[in-house]
Formats: C-alpha cells, sequence, structure tokens
C-alpha cells in the first residue's frame, strides 16, 4: 500500500479525492475545538487562562508529531531515493516549525500568568526551543544548497540524524535540568485535568493532526507539480 | 527606478534567497541564546544581570553571518565587473549592499535581540531601549562587518579571517550599546550612548 | 540601433604608450592603438599574453605602468574615465556574473537596468531566450549563458563593447547571430574591441598583443 503509492501518479490519484475531505474535516474539526475551548469552565486556580492550554498543548504535540513525520521521511528518502519521500519530508518542516513555534509563543503567554515570567529556562522549555532550531536548521539547510538533488540528500541525512538526537537532547536537557533546579517557580503541572477540559483537548489536538494533514498533503501534491512543470521548463530550455 | 534601488532590490533577492537572511541569522541568534542557559545554568537569579550584554554578544557574532559572502560571490563569479560599469560609484555600491546586508540580517536580528533578553530574564520594559539600540548596533555592525569583508576579499579563509578583522571593530558599538542599557539601568540618561552608537555606521568613512 | 546613452557617446578610443605588467612580468609596453565610432580591433595572441589584461586596462580595472587610455565624444571632447566606465563600456569576460539561484529573467533585468534603460525584449528575441528566461540561470549551459551575457549588450546600449573571447561556447548557429549584432552595433556607431583565437568574421582591425612588446 505504502510502497504502491511511492509512484507520484498513483499518489495524486488517490490523493486527488482525499484533499476536500481532509480539509474539511480539519476546518469542521477547528471550529468546533474552538467552540468547546471557549464553552469550556474555567479553571478553579487558572481562571480564563486555563484556555491557552487548547492551542498549546496541541501545538506542541503536532510540532514534535511533524519531526517524527519529517524524520521518518527522510529515511525513507535516504535509503529508497525516492522523490515522493524527500517532498515529503521537506513538506512536513514548514507547519512543523509554525506548530512549534505556536508551541513556544503561547507557552510564553501562559508562563506569564502561571509563573510570574514570560519565560523559563526549565527541561521541557529548552527541549520544544531545541527542536524548533531543528527546524530551522533543516530548512536553512535545504534552502542554501542550490542544486535540488544535493540539497535533498543532505536535508535527508539532517532530517534523520536529527530523528535520532532528538531523545539523546531531550535526555540531556533533562539532566542539565536536574543539575541545576531552578529557582523557586511553580510546577508547570496543574491539578489533575476533569473532563470538561479533557474534551476540548482531544477535539483540538484531532482538528491541529488533520489541518497538518491537510496542510502537509497540498504541499506535497504542489510539490509534485513544481517538479513536473521544472521538468518540461528544463525539456523546452534543450530544445530551445 | 535608479540605480541604486535596482541594486538594493538585487542585493535583497540575494540574501533573502537561498537560505540565507532572516531565517539563518534568527536561528543562529536563537541558538546563540538558548545556549547560555544551558552552559551556566537556568537560575533567573544568574542570567538577568548579564541578559541585556547575553544578547549584545549574540547580535555581534549574529552579524558576522553571511559578511564572507558579501562580496566574496560577487568576486567569484564576475559580477563585481558588473557592478563597477554601473552607473553608481564602488563607494555607494559598498554603501547599498551594507544596507541590503543590514535589512536582510541585521533589521531582524534587532528585532530578536528584546525578545532573546526577556528570555534570558530581563524586565519586559526595556524592551524599547533594547530593540532601539539593537537597531543602531547592527546598522554599525553592518557597515564595519561589510568593510572587513571587503578587505578580505579573495582571501581563501574568508570566514575566520573577517571575524579576526571585524570583532575588535565591533568594540565600540557593543560598548555604546551595552553602555546604554547598563546607564538606564541605573537611573541615568541612556541618550549619549545611543548617540555614539548612532555614530558607528559611518565608522568605515572615517 | 540608437547607441547615444544621454546626450554623449564615445566617438574614439585612443591607446597611447600603453604598457601593462601582471605581478613581476611585464606583458608589454609601448602599445598604442587608435579606434574610431564604427571600428572593430581584435585582440590576438598566444594564452598569456595579455589580452584580457588589456581588456581590463581598457575598463580601467587595472592600473597601466605606463601610458593611458582615454577616450572622447570627439576632437577636443574628452569623457573622464569614470564617465565612460560608468556609460559607455560594456564588458564581457569569461566569468559573466550571473547568480545561479536566479532566473535568467531577473539576471537579464537587473544588468539592463543597471547598465542602462531599455527593454529586453528585443534582445530576448535576437538571441532566442525566450523559453530559457524562466530557468535559473545555473541550469543553463555554457552556450545559453554566453547567449544571455550578450543580450545585455543589446538591452542596454552602450558605445563601447569589450569582449573576452565572445564566441568561444558559441555553436556555428549562435556566433553568426553574435557577428551580425556585432556587425549592427559597428553600424549604429558603435565599437568593438575582441580578444579572439579564430579571426572574427567581420571587418576589423587585428591587434598581436604578444607581439606588442
Amino acid at each position: 500500500m505504502v510502497f504502491g503509492l511511492a509512484n507520484p501518479d498513483r499518489f495524486m490519484r488517490f490523493t486527488r479525492p482525499l484533499m476536500p475531505v481532509v480539509w474539511a474535516a480539519a476546518v469542521g474539526l477547528l471550529l468546533a475545538g474552538t467552540w468547546l475551548s471557549f464553552t469550556a469552565p474555567e479553571d478553579y486556580q487558572q481562571l480564563d487562562t486555563v484556555r491557552i492550554m487548547f492551542v498549546h498543548v496541541p501545538a506542541a504535540w503536532l510540532g514534535l508529531a511533524a519531526y517524527v513525520a519529517l524524520g521518518v521521511s527522510s529515511f525513507f528518502a535516504l535509503v529508497f531515493r525516492h522523490p515522493l519521500a524527500d517532498a515529503a519530508a521537506r513538506a512536513a518542516a514548514l507547519p512543523g516549525a509554525v506548530f512549534t513555534a505556536l508551541a513556544l509563543a503561547t507557552g510564553s503567554l501562559w508562563g506569564k500568568p502561571m509563573w510570574g515570567a514570560w519565560w523559563v529556562w526549565d527541561a521541557r522549555l529548552t527541549s520544544v526551543v531545541v527542536l524548533f532550531l531543528f527546524y530551522v536548521a533543516y530548512m536553512a539547510l535545504r534552502a542554501a544548497i542550490d542544486d535540488e538533488a544535493k540539497a535533498a540528500r543532505a536535508a535527508a541525512v539532517l532530517g534523520l540524524v536529527g530523528l535520532v538526537n532528538l531523545p539523546i537532547v531531550k535526555f540531556s536537557v533533562d539532566w542539565w535540568n536536574t543539575l541545576h533546579q531552578p529557582a523557586s517557580l511553580l510546577r508547570a503541572e496543574g491539578p489533575s485535568m476533569t473532563a470538561a477540559h479533557l474534551t476540548p483537548l482531544l477535539v483540538m489536538g484531532l482538528a491541529y493532526m488533520m489541518l497538518f494533514t491537510a496542510l502537509w498533503l497540498t504541499d506535497i501534491r504542489t510539490e509534485v507539480r513544481r517538479r513536473r512543470v521544472l521538468t518540461m521548463r528544463a525539456r523546452a530550455a534543450q530544445e530551445a | 527606478m535608479s540605480a541604486g534601488r535596482v541594486l538594493l532590490k538585487r542585493e535583497l533577492s540575494l540574501a533573502w534567497g537561498g537560505g540565507g537572511g532572516p531565517l539563518l541569522a534568527c536561528g543562529f541568534f536563537l541558538a546563540l541564546t538558548a545556549i547560555v542557559p544551558l552552559a551556566a545554568g537556568g537560575d533567573p537569579r544568574v542570567l538577568q544581570p548579564v541578559a541585556g550584554g547575553i544578547a549584545w554578544i549574540a547580535l555581534a557574532l549574529a552579524s558576522l553571518l553571511s559578511l564572507e559572502r558579501l562580496f566574496e560571490r560577487d568576486f567569484e563569479d564576475g559580477a563585481l565587473d558588473l557592478l563597477a560599469l554601473g552607473p553608481l560609484p564602488l563607494e555607494a555600491v559598498f554603501a547599498v549592499k551594507a544596507l541590503a546586508q543590514w535589512l536582510a540580517i541585521g533589521l531582524p536580528l534587532a528585532v530578536a535581540a528584546p525578545v532573546a533578553a526577556i528570555a534570558l530574564g530581563a524586565d519586559p520594559g526595556w524592551a524599547p531601549l533594547i530593540l532601539g539600540s539593537a537597531l543602531l548596533g547592527s546598522l554599525g555592525f553592518a557597515f564595519t562587518g561589510a568593510l572587513g569583508a571587503a578587505l578580505a576579499l579573495g582571501s581563501k579563509r574568508g570566514g575566520l579571517l573577517i571575524a579576526v578583522v571585524v570583532l575588535p571593530l565591533f568594540i565600540p558599538p557593543v560598548i555604546f550599546g551595552a553602555g546604554a542599557l547598563e546607564q538606564a539601568l541605573t537611573g541615568l540618561s541612556p541618550w549619549p550612548a545611543l548617540a555614539l552608537l548612532g555614530a558607528t555606521p559611518c565608522s568605515p568613512w572615517r | 540601433m540608437d547607441i547615444a546613452n544621454g546626450s554623449h557617446m564615445i566617438g574614439r578610443l585612443c591607446i597611447d604608450d600603453l604598457g601593462l605588467s601582471r605581478g613581476e612580468r611585464v606583458l608589454f609596453h609601448g602599445l598604442s592603438v587608435d579606434l574610431d565610432a564604427g571600428e572593430a580591433l581584435a585582440l590576438t595572441g598566444a594564452n598569456g599574453a595579455g589580452k584580457t589584461s588589456l581588456l581590463r586596462a581598457i575598463a580601467g580595472f587595472i592600473r597601466p605602468d605606463a601610458g593611458a587610455v582615454r577616450f572622447s565624444e570627439g576632437p577636443g571632447a574628452e569623457i573622464e574615465p569614470e564617465t565612460a566606465r560608468a556609460r559607455h563600456i560594456h564588458l564581457l569576460g569569461h566569468l559573466e556574473g550571473l547568480k545561479g539561484a536566479r532566473t535568467a529573467r531577473e539576471e537579464l533585468a537587473f544588468q539592463t537596468a543597471w547598465c542602462g534603460r531599455g527593454g529586453i525584449d528585443s534582445a530576448v528575441e535576437a538571441l532566442g531566450l525566450a523559453p530559457l528566461l524562466d530557468l535559473e540561470t545555473r541550469k543553463l549551459s555554457a552556450g545559453q549563458r554566453r547567449r544571455l551575457s550578450l543580450a545585455r549588450l543589446i538591452a542596454a546600449p552602450r558605445a563601447l563593447w569589450l569582449l573576452d573571447e565572445p564566441l568561444a561556447p558559441l555553436d556555428a548557429r549562435w556566433r553568426a547571430v553574435a557577428t551580425q549584432l556585432m556587425q549592427d552595433h559597428l553600424a549604429g556607431g558603435g565599437m568593438v574591441i575582441a580578444a579572439v583565437h579564430d579571426p572574427l568574421d567581420l571587418p576589423c582591425h587585428t591587434l598581436d598583443v604578444g607581439a606588442a612588446s
């Protein structure tokens, strides 16, 4: 199934009818999730600020999930040298970076009322910053090499190295954090979650997942088309 | 369209294209900022007093980025001949290229500087001052940096050579910029230091 | 073809007792040539004789050991070398100054706007560049790159063309086209100085650079 889809033509044919469905699901779930987020009761401790969680937590999930998609696609691009896998890795980078940046920004907004500071260098936040840097590195490397085939190979190696390194970074940052205990600050974990908050969170998580899928597939399809145009142009130039 | 604008447009397109420009500069800046607490410890009591200073060090180092290619790429591919045959004197070409360097690298860095300083524990109230001083400082870095890049032209070890040539020239902007923050912090007026900082972009012509 | 860029143009070029060296090595000395509007000069000589250096000295990029290069509009109306460089000279060297990541259209538009004013359309047509315009220049072959560079000479009219092996990467068809473009330029009162290995297929003076010393 997966390998059958590796043929760009078959991939285009298969995903074409899927696109409206995926987009509709993404938009519908986002609307539902937003509505649920705003109608959820206030938290007895965090009051209204708890709603930031419904944006923040799914964004962090997807930031990580997109990197996994990028890394796994890079693996396939590297091992099977397949252009579609390369397009998939490339297409995951920008949405992933945006989700991660969103998680960082909303985390900062949340941190101010919760911890009294816009930013705290704790293990989890620092790991997310490093994840964001991985995305930046991937995109920068990709853009910096003019030759697309070379850029694809270099980026695939980096994506794979990043995937392997993420747990190591996570571990080392945790170790760093126990080494330097941050000064007296509230812990991030609030009281355990009630169903009233869990439902909107899960709906938003699903919405983000659909949104990422929609963006991802759209970008891959665009990339396949772009490469076709490039091929045609090169052919026209050869005849000129 | 005037020749200066034609050249500026091309320089910006070259600086933004190819993954250079704001993305690279801000990525480097962010990585530097993130590595400080990892090395020195995340305790705000340690970080807060030096937050402004660290932001300035990061700004200076990030400003070195892509200086190497500023003139080198035009020298290697022959475009410098074309630029020399244009309507602008070479001094004006230099100024336009340095300005493009600032717009593509310095400006995004200056905008990122207050964010980095606040992340390191600076008081958000200082953000406008940090932004203002970083804008002036990065302009100074761009012009003195371009001077170093022009001098190192044709050498085979561009990057490090430029850093060695240029970093000593970066000392005045760093002193005045960090000095403005320091003086504001101790309740003095930051304006004299800012005025001196504003004069540093003129240094290539002194 | 209207070459008059602004109110005046180069009518005469005098190379007077010129001496050039590269590093420690003297390339030639006592070289004197005059060239009038509508005339072409072919520079011949072995590799390393100093053809490229002479072209760069005329453009003002190399300071000569002795002698001078003078431009004038007509008798008694000298043009400053800076003005000549800024308005009247095209130099087309081995390195074409094309940016690999930019498209042919972007590069041609920039070079044309930088060297003068004028549309690129007629040049694009003359050199058959239309199918190449949207390609990034690093994807062009050597001949295609040369045609793109020649297009700037047509699109931004300037009186004096300094060409370094202009025809070398071109095939027979495009050599003929480029030669015709040079002839048109001469007919319009322009000047051409070209470093060549094969003789130019147009009426021109010839200077053996190696023999000048």
